[in-house]
């Protein structure tokens, strides 16, 4: 079990949570988004990168998470590439490559509320903390529908 | 597998292989079709045999032993034909045809499982080849007969399943599992086409699990890219001259970049150093858009390739005697459209060879002659791309379509004895109509017109069809030349930009002050707007799309923006309309398929994104459309104006100084504009103005009609285009747009006046528009007038 995987972590409501660094294609500072009407909450709106339009995830609310009190001021961006193409990630703020082994690994707990378990796919103990890893195709793919905010 | 899956370079090859061969055997297929009709030019002859050859050549040299085998048979029979020892003949054309269906069967097994082992041994085949070289052969009719006679059906109804499984769908996007299962699918219809046809007495049988398959494929999301004569789909030639090109142009943009880096990095920037680059810049990337957006264009020959094989195979399998012939093959078409129209085509052509044309017996007997003549006809007009279909068959039976309409309760008894014989022949449109008494296999597949229709539509195109009894039908496709930049208007509301293509648009209604309180008129709970009489029901952008209105909400005025979906007007509230602009379309993600309201998204000047409306959407989510009203009857206002056999002009009501009403009739006229005083550039005693990237004249009403003209620092222009050109003729004060019947009073001595009417209950003076722009020298061709 020797298996070493490197995942960039970001932060979210004071959680550290982590996506496959190969997974990720450019963290950019947030842009103005343009809002779409009528579309689910968890999408915040619709950037221009570089002449593609891509879908904003606010992930605070994709994952049933507080929101930030001074929302949208200097958040980032994840621009995160999915079987159905890419997908923008908004994010408190990105932090450092992460080494972890496989064996660090663990399942999610199971008084993990249902709301967010399809995106959890479990945690990597570090020294000091928990880095929450997501499932990058069932987070950009199926809207959480059941957030109340 | 031993030959199919070896290294990356035989991998190539065989890719190569497979696409070279896939368009060899269209081409192949054409020039035998040529050589079956009696042309035997030793070209066309070489032609082919090298087609056959250098499959042979070089499935032998991948190992490809059964395409090997089966195609030298078929080339020892070209031979023959080419070398004159053999006379070109019908059975060895239809021989020929079906060695191709054969050979396009192993390639596709090839792409799909890397090897032709499992293709079966074609015994049957190999014996009509085998048959088919003594020249005898012609004169035993027993063999040659059950075969063209039973042979096609299963074909032909086998074909467009195996194409639509192979090249849509199912090999594309799914588990290995299925591809296993289509795997022996395909195979075993083969063997039983080609193999155990002698056992197999009932042709439909085999028809059965491939027919089911087709419907499900077509199911299944476009194309996936994939597949033998998908190879030809995902591939494009491009002239390499235009490559070069190309490449030139992206050189040129990265000396701007490297200039505009420079630029950047003085310390001070000097504005004319900056407009110089973003000039270059401009001119490289929009000439770059251009080459580029030829790039994707093809000749709509490249779909049309297949017809003449379907339509002989069609017409073979009914008795009947059809001539297919093709005009404008070259005219150029997005790759995407091309894409779309392909399926929609193919229906329309089956439908005229099943229901249009008559047999050769009926034909003889109404006095025709015994082949009937299908065209199929491309040319460019107006900016969009129009095909022609025409057949001089039966022509449409309005009566029958009606009835059956009736039949199915697709209209009432009462409703249907108002329609004229075109919209009567029009309804075969409406959703779930099939005219095919009984559901034969070749148009009765539960495709009716109506998918051809939405799916033109979904592209931004038309179909109309004319059609007279007896004499024969003509189907009418406008389609866009490109579906990646259209026209839309660009409007706010609440803040935010949307854009509106200009398709759905109809006109637009300013309301300001006073007016926006007095003419929103509400029925129960619901706001409409009179339109020159009608009502007109009104949507709210702001309320519909539950945007947050912004704090001020006192605005001074409102534009209603009259869209059409599905023949049905309504208006669209927003709270400003900006501009019109020409916008790239570009596709809203996966996460928001899902909103019917919205057609896309696009990139503003700016740089921000703004999203497309799609009226349609907007209007069945405002629940505004009428359910009852039948889409394909025209709307009561297009009746009413039928009725009145087009006495009901739309007018546009202006006056000068000094003379209270005039009117020019609005059809003619491209748009209104205002230009500012000082805008107006005046050259000797012409003035002109910029407009859409060019000079427009002006053309002073006031000065023609003898009136004292008055200048005044806004002038009111109604823009006409005369050929390629704007001119502008400038009126005084532009009142109303009406809707009228107009009975004409010959006008006095005064040049210029066509008439007087009595518009509104006043006296209306009607101006000649085409003799005073003809007195100010622009020379106006005929339409105009």
């Amino acid at each position: 079990m020797d298996t070493q995987t490197q995942f960039c972590s970001f932060q979210l409501a004071d959680l550290c949570f982590g996506f496959d660094v190969q997974r990720v294609q450019e963290v950019i500072r947030s842009p103005l988004l343009a809002p779409v009407p009528l579309a689910p909450p968890a999408i915040s709106g619709l950037l221009n990168l570089r002449g593609q339009i891509l879908t904003a995830i606010d992930l605070r609310r994709q994952l049933c998470l507080p929101e930030e009190e001074d929302s949208s001021e200097g958040r980032m961006l994840m621009i995160v590439c999915c079987e159905e193409g890419q997908v923008a990630f908004l994010v408190d703020s990105v932090g450092d490559v992460i080494d972890v082994d496989e064996s660090s690994f663990e399942s999610p707990p199971e008084n993990l509320p249902a709301s967010v378990r399809p995106f959890l796919r479990g945690v990597h103990k570090l020294d000091s903390s928990l880095l929450h890893v997501l499932d990058i195709e069932a987070t950009a793919s199926a809207l959480n529908h059941e957030i109340s905010l | 597998m031993s030959e199919g899956g070896g290294s990356d370079f035989q991998e190539e090859l065989v890719k190569d292989f497979l696409l070279e061969s896939a368009e060899g055997l269209e081409s192949f297929e054409r020039d035998m079709l040529a050589v079956e009709n009696g042309e035997n030019s030793p070209d066309l002859l070489n032609q082919v045999f090298r087609v056959v050859h250098t499959i042979k050549g070089t499935a032998g040299c991948l190992g490809f032993n059964r395409i090997e085998s089966i195609a030298h048979s078929g080339e020892s029979v070209l031979s023959l034909v080419r070398d004159g020892e053999l006379p070109a003949s019908k059975e060895v054309a239809d021989a020929m045809l079906r060695l191709s269906d054969a050979l396009k069967a192993m390639l596709d097994l090839i792409e799909s499982c890397g090897s032709d082992a499992e293709a079966g041994d074609f015994a049957e085949l190999r014996e009509l080849l085998e048959a088919v070289r003594d020249p005898d052969f012609a004169a035993t009719p027993v063999e040659p007969d059950s075969v063209s006679a039973a042979e096609p059906e299963p074909r032909s109804e086998a074909e467009p399943a195996a194409e639509a499984d192979g090249r849509w769908g199912l090999f594309g996007d799914e588990e290995p599992a299925a591809e296993s299962k289509e795997e022996t699918d395909t195979q075993a219809p083969a063997d039983e086409r080609w193999g155990l046809f002698d056992s197999e007495p009932e042709p439909e049988k085999p028809v059965p699990p491939s027919a089911t398959e087709s419907s499900a494929a077509n199911d299944a999301p476009e194309p996936a890219g994939r597949s033998g004569p998908v190879a030809a789909n995902s591939t494009i030639r491009v002239d390499i001259d235009l490559l070069d090109r190309l490449m030139n142009m992206v050189g040129e943009l990265v000396l701007s970049r490297n200039q505009l880096l420079q630029v950047s990095q003085k310390r001070d920037i000097s504005q004319s150093e900056v407009s110089l680059v973003s000039q270059r810049l401009n001119q490289v990337t929009s000439e770059l858009q251009q080459n580029v957006m030829k790039t994707r264009m093809q000749p709509i020959g490249t779909v049309w390739g297949k017809y003449p094989r379907i339509v002989r195979d069609l017409a073979g399998e009914l008795g009947k005697k059809v001539s297919l012939q093709t005009f404008g093959a070259d005219t150029e078409l997005d790759r995407t459209i091309i894409e779309a129209i392909k399926d929609p085509l193919t229906h329309i052509i089956r439908n005229a060879v099943d229901h249009g044309i008559e047999t050769p017996d009926t034909r003889l007997a109404v006095g025709k002659s015994e082949e009937a003549q299908l065209f199929m006809r491309a040319f460019h007009e107006g900016g969009q791309v129009n095909i022609e279909i025409i057949d001089d068959g039966a022509g449409i039976d309005g009566d029958r379509i009606r009835r059956k309409a009736i039949e199915k309760g697709l209209i009432s008894e009462k409703d249907s004895e108002l329609l004229s014989e075109r919209e009567m022949v029009s309804l075969i449109f409406l959703p779930g109509f099939s005219t095919a008494e009984k559901l034969s296999s070749i148009s009765g597949r539960g495709v009716g017109m109506d998918v051809v229709k939405t799916n033109i539509e979904k592209i931004g195109g038309s179909v109309s069809i004319d059609s007279v009894r007896g004499e024969g039908t003509t189907l009418r496709i406008k389609i866009p030349l490109t579906l990646a930049i259209v026209p839309v208007l660009v409007a706010k509301s609440a803040g935010q930009r949307f854009a509106i293509p200009q398709v759905n648009l109809v006109e637009l209604v300013r309301l300001e002050g006073e007016q926006m309180e007095s003419l929103l008129e509400k029925v129960y709970d619901s706001p409409v707007f009179r339109l020159r009489g009608n009502l007109l029901p009104l949507v709210f952008l702001s309320k519909a799309l539950k945007l947050s209105a912004p704090v001020a909400k006192q605005a001074s005025s409102i534009s209603i923006v009259v869209l059409r979906a599905e023949r049905q007007l309504f208006g669209l509230v927003v709270e400003e309309v900006c501009d019109t602009e020409e916008i790239v379309v570009k596709p809203l993600g996966h996460l928001l398929k899902g909103l019917p309201t919205y057609a896309g998204a696009t990139i503003m000047g700016d740089g921000s994104v703004a999203i497309i409306l799609d009226s349609l959407g907007i209007a069945q989510l405002a629940g505004v459309l009428n359910a009852s009203k039948p889409e394909s009857f025209a709307t009561e206002e297009e009746s009413e104006e039928a009725g009145n056999y087009g006495m009901r002009n739309s007018l546009i009501l202006f006056s000068l100084p000094g003379w209270g009403r005039l009117a020019v009739s609005l059809d003619d006229a491209e748009r209104l504009e205002e230009f500012e005083a000082d805008k107006i550039i005046r050259s000797g005693r012409q003035e002109s103005v910029l407009y859409r990237g060019g000079i427009m004249k002006l053309v002073r009403l006031a000065d023609h009609l003898r009136v004292a003209s008055e200048e005044s620092s806004q002038e009111q222009v109604i823009v006409y285009k005369i050929g390629e050109r704007f001119v502008g003729l400038v009126v005084g004060e532009i009142h109303d747009i009406i809707e009228e019947s107009v009975s004409l009073e010959p006008a006095g001595e005064q040049d210029g006046i066509l008439g007087s009417a009595v518009i509104q209950g006043e006296v209306t003076d009607l101006v000649d528009v085409p003799r005073i722009l003809k007195a100010a020298r622009i020379d106006i061709p005929q339409n105009v007038a």
